[in-house]
């Protein structure tokens, strides 16, 4: 209200517009944190030799989501669906999202296929992924002369 | 015949429990589905990371209050490199506006879903009324 131009007026005619555009920006504030996010959001662990991935799959089941590995790329794929539910329902709310998805990660180092362990523990997906026993770094010797 | 379930979004705990753990941790706000049958009201809050004895549910008078705690997920021997979720807490509030037969309220939480079922107070059910033909 100090910065109006109307001062002297006693009133300002621009404090109803300046509510509605606060009005708005509460409204939209929320909606590109939520909009543009990849789903699923993931967490990356870092070991010595290993690193996991975690990812929050809240509804999902393991046989509805594959993995794939192709060299230190893994890939989570899968679809999200709404459980059969009753006839005729009548609908509150609907703000959880259903359909497919997919994300690619890039690894930090090239993992062995044969060795990645993947499980669900209360929506939450984890899989735990070694390193290339080729690919992990050696220690060299210095022999005295 | 249908009821409104009304919300309200709670920014800001209200009591000073989940205000002191607020310091400590994010609080979210779970995304919720709500429908309703011919006798009860289904609410689907989505809430990973939350196991069943993290889970608090409260019912007063017809504000139901589901909260949440997510166990930590730190790794031991290991370094978050990337981020993209955070530990946190689960809280929600919303008026029903109808009587719930508060005896009869089931919880299940699976795969981080919770899922309550309310069923509706006998008095709030819809009665047919039949016409007396004179």
């Amino acid at each position: 209200m100090a910065l109006s131009e109307f001062p002297r007026l006693g009133f300002d005619p621009f404090v109803e517009l300046r509510r509605m555009q606060s009005e708005m920006n509460r409204l939209f504030s929320g909606f590109s944190a939520t909009g543009t996010r990849d789903f699923p959001p993931i967490n990356i662990w870092l070991g010595e030799n290993s690193v996991v991935v975690t990812a929050e799959l809240p509804g999902v089941t393991g046989d509805d989501v594959n993995l794939s590995l192709e060299e230190d790329v893994l890939t989570l794929a899968g679809k999200r669906e709404p459980k059969a539910q009753e006839q005729n329902v009548s609908w509150q709310r609907r703000e959880r999202a259903y359909g497919s998805f997919s994300r690619a990660v890039q690894l930090p180092f090239r993992v062995d296929p044969d060795k990645v362990q993947a499980r669900f523990n209360n929506g939450v997906l984890e899989i735990e992924l070694q390193r290339l026993e080729a690919d992990r770094p050696k220690k060299i010797e210095i022999r005295a002369a | 015949m249908s009821q409104e379930v009304r919300t309200v979004e709670q920014q800001t705990p209200s009591n000073r429990e989940s205000a002191q753990r607020m310091a400590l941790r994010p609080v979210f706000m779970p995304p919720a589905d709500i429908y309703e049958t011919k006798d009860s009201i289904v609410v689907l809050t989505e809430m990973p990371g939350v196991s069943s004895e993290g889970v608090d549910i409260s019912l007063e008078r017809r504000v139901l209050t589901i909260r949440g705690h997510s166990a930590s997920q730190d790794h031991s021997g290991y370094q978050r490199v990337y981020n993209e979720y955070t530990d946190g807490d689960y809280e929600r509030v919303f008026t029903l506006s109808e009587n719930i037969d508060r005896d009869r309220i089931e919880a299940t939480l699976k795969d981080g879903v919770l899922q309550l079922v309310l069923p509706k107070a006998e008095a709030a059910k819809a009665r047919k009324i039949e016409l007396k033909s004179s």
